[in-house]
């Protein structure tokens, strides 16, 4: 399987470590509209996420805006440095993972880089 | 400039509060301090130049220009302090028997039948200390009239991805869930999307009219009716009432509860100097939930009514902020009916005197007249000489005026949201339009020049990711208490 960053409409991007398996993080484009990062709220480890439905909120200095997961599935891992240094995200967002996501079931409509940089 | 703590000097002081005319008692000694309380010493002269020190960097309405959208910042008459300094408002005691309150009553029975009037509501609680608290009242109220009925299911609130922040956050505190719906791309609800997302768990619906980006909704009515017909209530946000004040009302839109906030639209302080009041009117259906007792008028004495067994309880204490209802009320005897309604016709001429000529140089989102206030968007210039909204907005203070509301509403990209208001004249307007042109120009031209602003102003740029995450609140003392 290869390993490519899929986008949504909404700015997110999921990249499936295996079938089952994603990690989730938002788009550069998202990180530069946002502006500087000042907090993240992440769900816990164990929590449900569904496709197409919010998981995380980010405050920047312009506002606070909620991310949408791209999958439905099980949270198996935060990452926890983000809650530290929300700016690692700006300084580089497809490295900034948020959540990693098992047992997926279901998945919004994706869109691979050049389909998402295409209608941005 | 130096703290008032820092410039404290042992043994200083002045003699601010009068002589003690009750009988001095004395608290058990288990409960008094064992240290001294950090007050700052200094004489009366120093004081009074500290607060001007501190003055002199604010901007107010009564420095200049201060078209913050969505904030109507109006000028506040002095009538209104003046009015609220009379003794027989100031001096009052909130537990004082009704009997010696009558003229305190009355002023609150007449500003809810005037507030009333101009929102089509049945009645209006002064409770709520400001907007949001108004919003987390109003819903509350829906949340009560939905558990009476013992309909349960509904649990959700809708709101347009155009509303107010405070919206989706007022929704949350009071237990609902959030569902957002999509705007059309002239920034209106789109009924169709509105349907998509009603059901049997609809507990209501909030929106602003006009809406966030300056703009009536003309479709109100069915907007209103797809909600209703669902099972669910409509919340009429009172933040953009400035442009339509005697000209339409909530009430006749199909709203059932509404929030006004009295420092916008009825000129009472906006801002540091606040307090705020964001009374909450509802119709008849859900007066019993209001959290005050009615005032009502019996043998020619006000009164207060016996409290309703299904109100939803106190959300503030005694009467809200009652000196800012006094200067709500005299701003609207001021006026008068006619008078409101010019300040609303005001409010949507100047803002459209400054659309239109802004239009040539500017883009403007939204096409079309607007209400008391308009988007720009510098997408473009972001785009092409890398000068953001904020560096633009920044600019502005070196030509000592208050910037415009910034990245909001978040369906348009580098937004400026201009509200003028109707305390404007049109040369203040046409100085406004003459500067925001230059600066414009001075964007293409110099763009660096514009990340560099404010170069007239006390404080530059503050570090605001420094400020969100590591704010300094209190003064620190040092660790020996000195």
């Amino acid at each position: 399987m290869k390993k490519e960053y899929l986008y949504t409409k909404s700015h997110e991007w999921v990249l499936f470590l295996d079938e089952k398996t994603a990690r989730i993080g938002i788009s550069d484009y998202a990180q530069g509209e946002l502006g500087d990062l000042v907090f993240i709220n992440l769900p816990e480890a164990g929590d449900e996420v569904v496709a197409g439905e919010e998981f995380a909120d980010v405050e920047s200095v312009k506002a606070v805006s909620n991310i949408y997961s791209p999958v439905t599935g099980t949270v198996r891992a935060i990452n926890e440095e983000l809650l530290d240094h929300p700016e690692f995200v700006n300084s580089d967002a497809t490295e900034a993972w948020f959540i990693e996501v098992e047992d997926i079931k279901d998945q919004v409509e994706l869109l691979t880089e050049e389909q998402y940089k295409a209608q941005l | 400039m130096k703290l008032i703590f820092e410039k404290s000097n042992a043994g200083r002081g002045c003699e601010l509060l009068p002589e003690c005319d009750v009988p001095v008692t004395s608290v058990d000694d288990k409960f008094r301090r064992n240290k001294e309380l950090h007050l700052p010493e200094v004489s009366e002269t120093e004081l009074s130049r500290h607060y001007t020190e501190l003055m002199k960097r604010t901007f107010g309405v009564n420095d200049g220009f201060y078209p913050l959208g969505s904030c109507t910042m109006k000028y506040n008459p002095k009538v209104n302090d003046d009015i609220a300094k009379l003794s027989g408002f100031a001096e009052i005691h909130p537990l004082q028997p009704v009997g010696s309150a009558q003229g305190c009553l009355e002023v609150m029975k007449l500003a809810e039948e005037y507030l009333s009037e101009v929102t089509g509501m049945d009645a209006m609680d002064f409770q709520p200390a400001a907007g949001a608290h108004g919003e987390f009242t109003g819903l509350k109220l829906i949340a009560a009239y939905h558990k009476e009925r013992k309909d349960t299911k509904r649990t959700k609130i809708i709101v347009p991805d155009s509303a107010h922040g405070t919206n989706p956050a007022s929704a949350a505190m009071a237990g609902f869930s959030v569902i957002n719906v999509a705007s059309t791309k002239e920034g209106y609800v789109d009924p169709e999307e509105l349907k998509k997302v009603v059901g049997d768990d609809t507990a209501g619906f909030m929106l602003t009219n006009p809406n966030t980006v300056g703009m009536f909704d003309e479709n109100i009515l069915e907007i209103t009716k797809i909600i209703h017909d669902a099972g669910g209530l409509n919340y009429y946000d009172g933040a953009n009432l400035n442009a339509i004040m005697g000209l339409v009302r909530p009430g006749d839109m199909g709203f059932d509860v509404v929030h006004l906030n009295l420092h916008k639209t009825f000129s009472t302080p906006h801002g540091g100097g606040g307090p705020g009041s964001g009374p909450v009117g509802c119709k008849e259906l859900l007066i019993k939930y209001l959290p005050s007792s009615r005032i009502i008028l019996k043998d020619g004495k006000y009164e207060y009514a016996e409290k309703s067994p299904e109100s939803i309880g106190r959300v503030k204490a005694f009467y809200g902020n009652f000196l800012i209802v006094v200067r709500a009320l005299t701003y609207i005897l001021t006026l008068g009916g006619e008078g409101l309604k010019n300040a609303s016709e005001n409010a949507v001429l100047n803002a459209n005197y400054m659309m239109s000529k802004l239009q040539e140089s500017f883009e403007i989102p939204f096409s079309g007249h607007c209400m008391h206030e308009f988007v720009i968007s510098l997408e473009q210039l972001k785009q092409e000489k890398g000068v953001s909204a904020l560096d633009f907005a920044k600019t502005l203070l070196d030509y000592g005026m208050h910037p415009p509301t910034m990245y909001f509403p978040l369906i348009v990209h580098e937004a400026l949201m201009v509200e003028p208001t109707e305390t404007e004249t049109k040369e203040n307007l046409e100085l406004a339009i003459e500067v925001y042109k230059k600066v414009l120009e001075q964007a293409k031209s110099d763009p660096e020049l514009l990340h560099q602003s404010p170069v007239k102003t006390v404080i530059g740029r503050p570090d605001e990711v420094m400020a969100a995450r590591n704010p300094i609140l209190r003064y620190q003392f040092n660790v020996n208490g000195e």
